[in-house]
């Protein structure tokens, strides 16, 4: 059907698709006869792994997606959440993980691009970006050219456009080495009752081209994520698009500019699988058909077939439909912002995707046979073999230590815990001034404009904990990123996740898939917050060596005063400190058991979601009345590396002089990582109706000393076991990063 | 006060300058749209920050050749005030309002953070509110601001007191070490011999809002507003 004589459908060609022989003949099954190349090439893209969800809707299904607050759960662009005086949060979480390993710049550059594409698509302007990153060991050279490459093109991105990259996470592990994580969040704000959906309603309105001409690049980036990585994986860098933040930035101010008229019907960005997931998508959830010409749409370069202008991934493209009539008044606006724009199609009614190239036809597939029409695929779960052996593991081998100054030492100067700063240095963090808790903190806080709101985010996973556990890991992912929510002054209205698994063909992967599902699914039904949107990253392995479990977690806070935000650190000599929540022998999966050289082993720390619950409701309630001075989560390195941040991470460095009372093992009281304890400080003032709070509230509570000082001093039962000078502690977790970073070798 | 924020496509710094002029310090604030070529009469230009033409060639190299430019040259040379922050400086070095060059960065990246700044000269509007030797805390966010002049011109800018903002420490100490990019002299901020054009990379629009602990820019705004 096309000009150029096609090659004949060989199983090769097939098999290139990444199709089954069983899912061809489906395809045939379904139209009643061989597809030509360019249908098989959509096909290909729209039942990938990537596209489709094949492997981990049956499971998603699971998680809890409604409240009285959600405008738009799962399934269009991005979640949105109410948060009152008529505005909405529009907010998701995306991998792009497989692009930027093989090219970092360029892969975390484009990340950044399509995700904030997928919030002003929604009629929201982009105002936050945060990044949650993985990677091997920067002792490995290969480690830090893909670190340094990914921070430049997030950076590259993110800056020029104007949008502040306000913080994130980053950690460092062997089992990403081959198989680095780039998972990009982003938030907008609109008005709840402007929000715009990817539909094609209205038969005979037009198809608008929006942005970048398309090119040759990107052509299967979609099957690309869909499948492990080979040696000949550094081959497929052609497969990566390239992105201009120049033209995002044109295509947002356009597309603003356009959603104030009342008579844009709909919008849809081109992200993975183009123009063939964008027109598939917008004509299924209308229920409707679309035809287009492809002779219309904007090229960049000649000879290019209905094959490449249907797969390419070419970078800051958007489809609207807009009422009959209105298409010169669009295209007005595109052309006032120098973006190419055409006219490429309208919507019909036949339920088809019809396109013609050279003016005969060239694709003639019904859109339900294509979304719908994949093979269902329930992927058996096997409990993997290694679980118990690294569960039967106890600190009962592990000597303790008589002191804790050299462990406190390296676990500041380790990557994983060491100050970022560097990092978001390198993003413009505060462009737009709303960012009121610059990066650093427990969570950034940024102000909704023009209202007395705020929002806390905060991105987390701790994969250590997932390998054990996945179940355990995913809940504790949720519960600490809520804490933190928690520790800026905001209350969680919504969560949007990024799951990062290996092979799902491999039924051990599978059933870690599954159970971290059911772990996020759980705590979120017992905290009551909808699971907003969320990604599904499969295949992240590497000849057979798969990643840890990677759930990533983004909880969204709301802060009805922004005045009433917290920070995690000191702000006084003379204040006291005191430590909310319980502190059990929880050493396992601990940065401190890495730090001894110890395999990944153990239970991960046990979460108990009531008590958790209880902790973060006294936290917050003690923020908002103005009760205390700080608040900061124990996380990876424990309550000593928790009371070490809290005196340095701030424009100020204060000493500290803290006595533990405790009969639990030294090295757990100082490193373990047990859930649910935020430390905290406030004026002596208000001791006591902390200490009241915390008996009403069924919460653990304890007095541990005071800011002030030069040295940071920690006593166990009246025995010395840390005595630093703070300053020294200061820069070896400020500078540890940053000798890294400049490492050219 | 009548104030324009010139807006180039890539400007992302132009809505923060007009927040500040108009809703905190409530002056009369207009947007002047880079395709215009005419400019009505305006108090005060802000060439705002950004990546006015997406600046893949060097910042501001497309920017001086835009319709606005040529306008606001002539505004420039006729005595009115323009103040470029950041792309805007870069802008203005590049149309020659301004001597010298801007260079990546001496670390090759991108930097944002808090920097200090020492008033070098208050014999200008965007300074007379200043103490000399004042020290400012102002934030830079920028990948290409290593300031660069010739000695010769270096020596006439100085005799001139032409050099407005240096980047210091707290204390207002200036040297190698407290400059974070590079420039010659740790320049941060240039006038034209008129004192009508300030080039500057930190950014006074980021740190003049109550809101923030930090609120030092409110100096540059206050001068202006006082000298008008």
């Amino acid at each position: 059907m096309n000009s150029t004589p096609e090659p004949p459908l060989t199983e090769a060609l097939i098999a290139e698709h990444g199709l089954t022989p069983a899912e061809y003949q489906r395809i045939q099954e379904l139209l009643g006869r061989d597809p030509n190349l360019t249908e098989l090439g959509i096909f290909s893209v729209m039942w990938s792994e990537h596209c489709s969800y094949k492997s981990s809707r049956p499971h998603l299904k699971t998680l809890p997606t409604e409240g009285p607050r959600v405008i738009q759960g799962p399934g269009e662009n991005a979640g949105v959440v109410d948060i009152g005086d008529g505005l909405a949060v529009v907010f998701k979480i995306e991998s792009h993980n497989h692009p930027s390993f093989i090219e970092p710049h360029q892969g975390a550059a484009t990340g950044v691009g399509g995700i904030m594409r997928d919030i002003f698509t929604m009629g929201a302007r982009p105002l936050a970006l945060l990044d949650s990153l993985r990677f091997g060991e920067l002792s490995e050279p290969h480690t830090r050219y893909l670190f340094n490459g990914v921070v430049a093109g997030i950076s590259a991105y993110g800056n020029c456009v104007g949008v502040p990259t306000v913080g994130g996470d980053i950690y460092f592990d062997a089992c990403y080495s081959g198989n680095i994580l780039v998972n990009v969040f982003c938030l907008g704000v609109a008005r709840a009752d402007k929000i715009f959906l990817g539909k094609a309603g209205g038969v005979g309105n037009p198809i608008l081209y929006v942005g970048a001409k398309t090119g040759r690049d990107g052509i299967h980036g979609a099957s690309m994520a869909s499948a492990e990585f080979d040696d000949a994986t550094e081959e497929k860098r052609p497969t990566v698009q390239v992105g201009d933040p120049f033209t995002e930035k044109l295509l947002l101010e356009a597309c603003l500019e356009i959603m104030k008229k009342d008579w844009v019907v709909g919008v849809q960005d081109m992200g993975a699988a183009g123009l063939t997931s964008a027109s598939f998508e917008m004509a299924d959830r209308a229920g409707l058909g679309i035809a287009i010409d492809l002779d219309r749409v904007p090229l960049r370069e000649d000879g290019m077939t209905a094959y490449d202008i249907m797969l390419s991934e070419s970078q800051e493209r958007m489809v609207f439909v807009v009422e009959q009539g209105r298409e010169e008044e669009a295209m007005a606006i595109f052309r006032r912002w120098d973006l190419d724009t055409a006219v490429i199609g309208q919507v019909t009614d036949d339920g088809f995707l019809r396109a013609s190239k050279d003016g005969r036809p060239a694709i003639n597939l019904p859109i339900a046979a294509v979304v719908e029409g994949a093979l269902k695929c329930e992927r058996p779960t096997r409990r993997p073999a290694y679980l118990d052996e690294v569960q039967a593991w106890t600190a009962e081998s592990l000597a303790i230590p008589d002191r804790g100054d050299a462990m406190l030492k390296e676990l500041l100067g380790s990557p994983n815990i060491a100050s970022k700063h560097s990092v978001y240095e390198q993003y413009d963090h505060m462009v737009r001034l709303n960012t009121l808790v610059l990066p650093g903190s427990d969570a950034t806080v940024i102000r909704v404009p023009g209202t007395q709101k705020a929002l806390a985010i905060s991105v987390d996973c701790n994969s250590r904990f997932c390998y054990l556990d996945p179940y355990a890991g995913a809940q504790a992912a949720v519960a600490e990123s809520c804490r933190n929510v928690v520790c800026s002054g905001g209350e969680p209205i919504g969560v949007t996740n990024c799951l990062n698994f290996g092979n799902p063909e491999n039924p051990e992967i599978m059933w870690q898939f599954e159970q971290a599902v059911r772990g996020l699914g759980d705590l979120c039904q017992i905290f009551d917050i909808p699971v907003v949107s969320g990604n599904v990253s499969l295949y992240n392995e590497t000849k057979g060596e798969a990643i840890y479990p990677t759930p990533t977690i983004a909880v969204v806070g709301l802060l009805e005063d922004l005045t009433r935000y917290c920070t995690q650190w000191f702000k006084a000599a003379g204040h006291e400190i005191g430590l909310i929540g319980a502190t059990r022998e929880d050493l396992g999966g601990s940065e401190y058991l890495k730090q001894l050289g110890e395999p990944l082993r153990g239970k991960p720390p046990a979460l108990n979601p009531e008590v958790e619950k209880r902790v973060q409701r006294m936290c917050l309630e003690l923020i908002r009345e103005g009760r205390i001075e700080s608040a900061h989560d124990c996380s990876e390195g424990g309550l000593a590396v928790a009371l070490a941040e809290s005196c340095f991470s701030g424009p100020e460095v204060f000493g500290a002089v803290i006595g533990l009372a405790s009969d639990v093992r030294q090295d757990a009281l100082l490193f373990g990582e047990s859930h649910s304890r935020i430390v905290i400080s406030f004026t002596s003032g208000q001791r006591e109706e902390i200490q009241a709070r915390a008996q009403q509230s069924a919460v653990e509570f304890a007095v541990l000393g005071k800011v002030g000082g030069s040295r940071f001093q920690v006593a166990i039962n009246h025995q010395g076991c840390i005595d630093q000078d703070i300053r020294m502690l200061a820069d070896i977790w400020k500078q540890a990063l940053t000798r890294y970073g400049k490492r050219l070798d | 006060m009548k104030c324009g924020v010139v807006v180039f496509p890539g400007s992302n710094c132009d809505h923060d300058s007009y927040h500040v002029l108009k809703h905190l310090y409530g002056q009369e604030t207009h947007w002047i749209w880079h395709k215009d070529q005419v400019l009505e009469p305006f108090d005060l230009i802000v060439l705002p920050g950004g990546f006015s033409y997406g600046d893949y060639l060097r910042p501001g190299a497309i920017a001086r050749f835009s319709p606005i430019m040529k306008a606001i040259i002539k505004y420039a040379n006729a005595g009115g005030r323009v103040l470029g922050i950041c792309n805007g400086f870069q802008i203005l070095v590049e149309s020659g309002l301004l001597p010298g060059a801007l260079r990546r960065n001496a670390s090759q990246k991108f930097i944002c953070k808090y920097v200090h700044l020492r008033v070098e000269s208050n014999q200008t509007p965007y300074t007379s509110r200043c103490e000399k030797n004042a020290v400012l805390k102002i934030p830079v966010a920028h990948a290409d601001g290593g300031y660069f002049v010739e000695p010769e011109t270096l020596k006439a800018l100085e005799d001139q007191d032409r050099i407005i903002l240096r980047y210091s420490d707290a204390a207002g100490r200036s040297d190698a070490t407290t400059n974070p990019n590079g420039s010659v002299g740790q320049i941060a901020g240039v006038a034209n011999a008129e004192k009508n054009v300030l080039g500057m990379m930190p950014h006074p629009e980021r740190c003049a809002d109550p809101l923030w602990p930090d609120r030092d820019g409110r100096y540059i705004f206050d001068s202006l507003i006082h000298s008008s």
